[in-house]
């Protein structure tokens, strides 16, 4: 696929950055579990946390390629610095889509320029893909402000976010809040020992009776998962997508340079048919993987209905053939693999992760059946006219 | 095109859009939609962008009221009104 000339600059900018300020570093984040505020920074000041907030709220106004260029990038480097581009980008997207204009224009400034990092606060402890039960409640005081108490866990970024997109019910509806960083009656615990993401800085957060103007509502109760979440799980997994395809250039790479070094049985491992086999279905699946997110990104700048669904379809295929390469990016370097000298047993540990973020793969292939049953029942509802017609 | 033929053919193509998703084709323009169990996130997802893209308007949270999105008329009501026909 052809870049226009703006998005290859961009991509060398982006493979620059990376290179130099992120690849080199993502296993010392990895083994102390946190993203050193230098690089968070860093995003900030090349403008990639404002990378899709639209210009007349200071944000960048990328297009999606661009955008997925630069996801791919960031997933190649660090997954737990996709992370949090992903759930920062996933609260700049529902402000920008169902903000009130007040809200949009208090925080997406604040949000592009990353003087505010934002985190997206959905999942609980008993409640995952079933994301319409949260359990968390908001209820209404008498002074007219509200009331939330709960708890969401596995909260990426959440030890640092300013900014909190929380769902809960009220009055059996769902519904989406902001919650700032400081507010009493929230309080955080970090989340260690984690299979991947390690630097993610994932919390449990509690809320226990925060309260909460009207201002904050997000959208309108009863609103809040169908479109408020939709609308910011729809960008994660595309963030998700695209990082898989640069988590898997990772691997790739990693095994290339590890072939054409490493000798058994008198020649490079590069001259074995059984490596050889699993380098061209990385290569292959890296290139397939890439052309799904780039026609969903290219969908969702044409706003056209169908980026959902191929959206859904390049996150399931991306992450699922990222974690199928990882492992045998792993089973290539050997015992090498399973150590920390190595990346790969990060790559391996982070893909696993792809594979349930942002709606877990088993919801992905649910959406994905059902919508081509849809489909389906369309063509034979169209085929019927026609006969009727004839 | 007049005023009725316009709303006629909004009516249509949202009806077009529908027949995806309801199981029964021949939905009335008063039928209530949520009341035909397709009112799932990923239908909500798809109208929002098909109604953006089709009738060139921006769907915002002042919008977010269940009046607007419970028949095919009401739906047509509110296109009408941010096309700044109502």
């Amino acid at each position: 696929m052809e870049w226009t000339p703006e998005q290859s600059i961009a991509q060398e900018a982006f493979k620059q950055f990376v290179d130099e300020t992120v690849a080199p570093f993502a296993d010392a984040w990895d083994r102390d579990e946190r993203l050193p505020e230098s690089v968070i920074r860093a995003l900030a000041d090349r403008g990639y946390l404002g990378a899709t907030i639209p210009v007349e709220w200071g944000g960048g106004g990328m297009d999606s390629i661009t955008f997925g260029l630069l996801c791919e990038e960031i997933g190649r480097g660090s997954a737990s610095l996709l992370s949090l581009l992903t759930v920062h980008g996933m609260v700049c997207q529902a402000l920008t889509l169902w903000g009130s204009s007040e809200q949009q224009q208090y925080w997406l400034p604040r949000l592009a320029r990353g003087e505010t990092i934002g985190a997206f606060a959905l999942t609980e402890p008993n409640i995952g893909s079933d994301a319409k039960n949260v359990e968390a409640r908001i209820t209404r005081l008498e002074n007219g402000a509200y009331r939330l108490d709960g708890e969401k866990k596995w909260i990426s970024c959440g030890q640092i976010a300013d900014l909190f997109l929380v769902f809960a019910q009220f009055e059996n509806k769902p519904v989406a809040f902001l919650v700032e960083g400081d507010r009493a009656g929230l309080t955080r615990q970090p989340l260690s020992g984690l299979l991947g993401f390690r630097a993610a800085m994932l919390a449990l957060l509690t809320f226990d009776g925060c309260e909460l103007p009207e201002a904050n509502m997000v959208g309108r109760p009863g609103f809040g998962f169908s479109h408020v979440a939709g609308a910011a799980l729809d960008h994660g997994r595309f963030c998700v997508g695209c990082g898989c395809v640069g988590l898997t250039r990772g691997c790739l790479e990693a095994c290339l340079e590890y072939t054409s070094q490493r000798k058994q049985f008198g020649v490079h491992l590069r001259e074995h048919p059984l490596i050889q086999r699993m380098i061209t279905d990385m290569i292959t699946h890296i290139e397939a993987a890439r052309l799904l997110c780039l026609h969903a990104g290219r969908m969702k700048d044409e706003r056209d209905p169908r980026s959902i669904m191929a959206t859904s379809t390049a996150k399931y295929f991306a992450s699922t053939m990222a974690a199928r390469c990882a492992a045998d990016a792993v089973q290539i370097h050997g015992a090498n693999g399973c150590g920390p000298d190595y990346p790969v047993q990060r790559y391996f540990r982070d893909a696993k992760i792809m594979e349930i973020i942002e709606g877990s793969n088993q919801i992905q292939q649910t959406i994905i059946a059902k919508y081509g049953h849809l489909d389906h029942i369309k063509d034979q509802r169209s085929r019927d006219k026609k006969s009727r017609q004839v | 095109m007049t005023f009725q033929a316009k709303i006629m053919d909004t009516t249509q193509k949202i009806k077009s859009f529908l027949v995806k998703f309801i199981r029964d084709a021949d939905v009335g323009d008063d039928e209530d939609l949520f009341a035909t169990g397709l009112v799932t996130s990923l239908f909500a997802m798809h109208l929002v962008l098909f109604l953006e893209k089709e009738f060139q308007v921006k769907v915002d949270n002042k919008d977010l009221d269940f009046d607007n999105f419970r028949t095919v008329n009401a739906i047509v009501a509110l296109i009408e009104k941010k096309q700044g026909g109502g």
